[in-house]
């Protein structure tokens, strides 16, 4: 059953570089935010056509 | 604020591309299924050919819906979303094109190659090694692209999907590149690296995880991006999102042992892969619940958008179908499901319902938006709606029925402890009316896809395409202090970044293919002494089963269980497979398990039951398989074949290749023939059917006295 080892460290480096990226996620201040990103996806790219609405981050429709 | 706004465009024609190539094989994915359907009920169906026959098309059927339906659904919904979240143009148009025809061009090698009987054997991973490379250089393309894409993202936050995607695109690769591992032999043909227990477990390991990875997280990624896009509102709890993307992240890897419950994998591991079984309804239904609870206060929109109606059916099939995985990994509902219909409902729930429900959204939401206008017809689209519906009711439903009938079959004892249905074709002809019902499913739902195409048409030819869309938005850097992240970029867009990458990959793999198999093959000795290599003649015979996909409908493992012993004969050891490469569990039951074959009939049965299974098998739904008695057997191709499989650690002679192994091919395919004679059947000696049946008698006698060959009326099948 030599090759478990293999897969749980296959499995195991998939965990850690998921793991680093969460603590980067959190670190970097990806989710200090949990409530304007869900908004933000909504504006039509329709409207990205006019410059007036250049889709700043913290501008719109939050 | 807005002083260094830039200006940029997003690419469309991509999308374009991948939602039409989406369209196209599913149609294709679909239709190749119900033609496996039909044949369940109706065995004369494959018109004789063998290209057409069920163990070949289906695993054409589950890797066109998979790798062809959904694959292109996932791109299309990456390639539109991923440029929108990130305010960014795709990080390469070069890559998204390799992408797309790098990705048909191995959808259409596989649709040529299966049916052709060129098959690694291992489920959802049956393409030959030439296109198992293809694979790892296009998605390796895509990934570049994807990461390329967020390093020039000019939306500081990423957005909960784009999370999902990343899952995707790595684990993906590494599954793929680990359950890959093979030794070629041909231009087309290779075997598995991994023996028996251990290509089992790798199997499953990757098998799992790719349903997790490929049908699951890209499309929880496309759920919480078009969902909330459809009904125009933010998704109900965005916290939780990002809890459901973490915690399944972490939780679903670990679940893939579930597969092989009961059989000759040690018993610590199959109780792990339950345990994270069971962990994984958490975050699974916290994110149905998110997606449905999104549209709370707007089931008015529902009833007038069927956008929307897909949606909901989709999100709850995600529900559905999560819920019963988990309820499969116990144990002791395994021991009743595995093998039978069960599995297949299941998986039908989570394709049909879930990928295929999801797409439809998606699609009907993405033509109007590419096109500038409206869905040509709302009322056809509801037609779809009801139709497939209904159509995945009349395949679920009677599949379930099937499912347990079957599991429950098998284990009826009668009150003096004897098996009720001694007779495995007794358990397969109660469940035909069932098969016929779900082909009418089936054929429902491809009707519904047909009526989709037709409608996404008429809506493509009353609008005008928009190639590009422009938008605008301030870059990243100007937000933050990002000097080297610039560089990063400046030095991701130059060639060089794109060739350390590919040849890290390179390097990894190298890497893996030169330790895996000298690490296995150490560990890899026989822990039973009786246990041989095949001869010569069986090899040919096993790669003949392995061509025709007997183990679509055969397994070869006996579960520790006194329905199946008494049935079967002595459970499987594990010690019995350390020479098979690849390993032919397999996963489903629409015949007798084939472990302890060998002997039970004399070969002139076999032979007779090859040319036609309903003069030995009245009322069989096996397929005929007449062409492999006329068929003349490979002998030249021999020595690479022995070569390999030393290579990966079978223990023939050095040279035995060379000449004696002709010589002992020779000699057993004649007293096959013999045997033969004396059943009163005449064959050639140099025909595909001998190897057969040599290795058929050959299954499961290593560690039994060879028996007297039983009568030639058989209670059996």
């Amino acid at each position: 059953m030599s090759v478990i080892l293999i897969l749980i460290l296959a499995s195991l480096s998939v965990a850690v570089a998921f793991l680093i990226s969460f603590i980067w996620a959190v670190r970097s201040g990806q989710y200090e935010d949990t409530c304007t990103p869900a908004l933000r996806i909504l504006p039509d790219d329709a409207a990205e056509k006019n410059s007036a609405s250049g889709s700043k981050p913290k501008s719109s429709n939050s | 604020m807005n002083t260094n706004v830039e200006t940029f465009k997003y690419d469309n024609r991509i999308v374009r591309a991948f939602a039409m190539a989406t369209i196209v094989w599913g149609v294709v994915g679909m239709s190749v299924g119900l033609l496996a359907a039909v044949q369940l009920f109706f065995p004369d169906a494959n018109l004789n050919l063998p290209f057409i026959t069920f163990g070949r098309i289906r695993p054409l059927h589950t890797n066109a819906v998979i790798f062809a339906f959904v694959g292109n659904g996932m791109f299309t919904g990456i390639y539109y979303s991923l440029q929108r979240l990130c305010k960014a143009r795709m990080f390469s148009d070069f890559l998204s094109w390799f992408n797309f025809w790098g990705w048909q061009l191995i959808i259409v090698s596989a649709a040529l190659t299966l049916p052709l009987g060129f098959t690694t054997s291992k489920e959802y991973a049956e393409l030959e090694w030439p296109i198992d490379i293809a694979i790892t250089v296009v998605w390796v393309a895509f990934a570049v692209n994807l990461f390329g894409t967020l390093v020039k993202r000019r939306e500081q936050h990423m957005y909960v999907a784009i999370w999902f995607y990343i899952a995707t695109v790595v684990t993906i690769a590494v599954l793929h590149i680990v359950n890959s591992m093979e030794m070629p032999w041909s231009a087309l043909k290779s075997y598995s690296m991994y023996a028996g227990v251990q290509d089992a477990l790798v199997q499953w390991w990757y098998g799992h995880n790719a349903v997790a990875f490929f049908l699951t997280t890209p499309y929880l990624g496309l759920m919480y991006y078009f969902l909330p896009k459809a009904a125009n509102r933010p998704v109900f709890s965005y916290r939780l999102s990002i809890i459901h993307f973490w915690a399944l992240i972490f939780l679903y890897i670990w679940a893939g042992p579930h597969h092989l419950l009961y059989t000759a994998l040690p018993d610590w591991a199959q109780s792990l892969g339950m345990l994270f079984s069971l962990m994984l309804i958490a975050p699974s239904w916290g994110g149905m619940l998110n997606g449905l609870l999104t549209l709370r206060g707007a089931w008015d929109k529902v009833r007038q958008d069927p956008m929307l109606k897909f949606m909901v059916v989709a999100v709850t099939a995600y529900g559905m179908a999560t819920l019963e995985g988990p309820a499969l990994s116990i144990k002791s509902v395994n021991s009743l499901s595995h093998y039978t219909d069960w599995t297949i409902a299941h998986a039908h729930t989570g394709a049909l319902g879930w990928n295929g429900f999801l797409t439809f959204s998606m699609l009907y939401w993405l033509f109007p938006q590419l096109y500038r206008t409206k869905l040509w017809s709302v009322k056809l689209a509801n037609y779809h709606f009801w139709i497939s519906l209904l159509g995945m009711m009349f395949y679920i439903v009677p599949i379930y029925v099937a499912g347990v009938t079957e599991g429950l079959m098998w284990k009826q004892f009668t009150k003096d402890g004897f098996l009720q249905y001694p007779n495995f074709l007794e358990t397969i002809v109660q469940v035909v009316p069932m098969f016929r019902l779900r082909a009418l499913g089936g054929t429902l739902y491809i009707l519904g896809t047909l009526l989709m195409a037709y409608n996404l048409y008429r809506t493509a030819k009353s609008g005008q395409f928009e190639p590009e869309t422009v938008a605008q938005a301030a870059p990243l850097a100007s937000h933050a202090p990002a000097s080297g992240k610039i560089k990063f970029h400046r030095l991701l867009e130059g060639k060089p970044l794109f060739f350390t990458v590919l040849s890290i990959v390179a390097i990894l793999v190298g890497g893996i293919v030169e330790i895996i198999p000298m690490y296995l093959i150490k560990e890899n000795v026989p822990t039973i002494a009786s246990v041989k290599p095949y001869t010569p003649l069986e090899v040919m015979g096993r790669d003949i089963y392995i061509r025709e996909g007997c183990l679509g409908c055969h397994s070869q493992m006996i579960r520790p269980f006194r329905s199946e012993t008494e049935r079967y004969g002595e459970y499987s050891k594990s010690g019995e497979y350390v020479y098979d490469h690849p390993f032919l569990w397999a996963s489903e039951r629409k015949g007798p398990d084939l472990a302890r074959e060998g002997g039970r009939y004399p070969d002139g049965w076999h032979f007779n039951h090859m040319d036609d299974p309903r003069s030995t098998s009245p009322g069989s739904i096996m397929p005929r398989y007449s062409w492999l008695l006329t068929q003349p057997l490979d002998t030249n191709s021999l020595p690479a074949r022995l070569k390999a499989l030393r290579k990966v650690g079978v223990p023939y002679p050095d040279g035995y290749e060379n000449g004696p192994a002709q010589k002992d091919l020779a000699a057993q395919a004649s007293r096959v023939v013999q045997n033969l004679k004396q059943g009163a059947v005449t064959a050639e000696s140099d025909r595909e059917i001998i190897a057969l049946i040599a290795y058929l008698q050959r299954l499961g006698t290593d560690i039994k006295p060879a028996p007297a060959p039983a009568p030639a009326t058989s209670t059996f099948e």
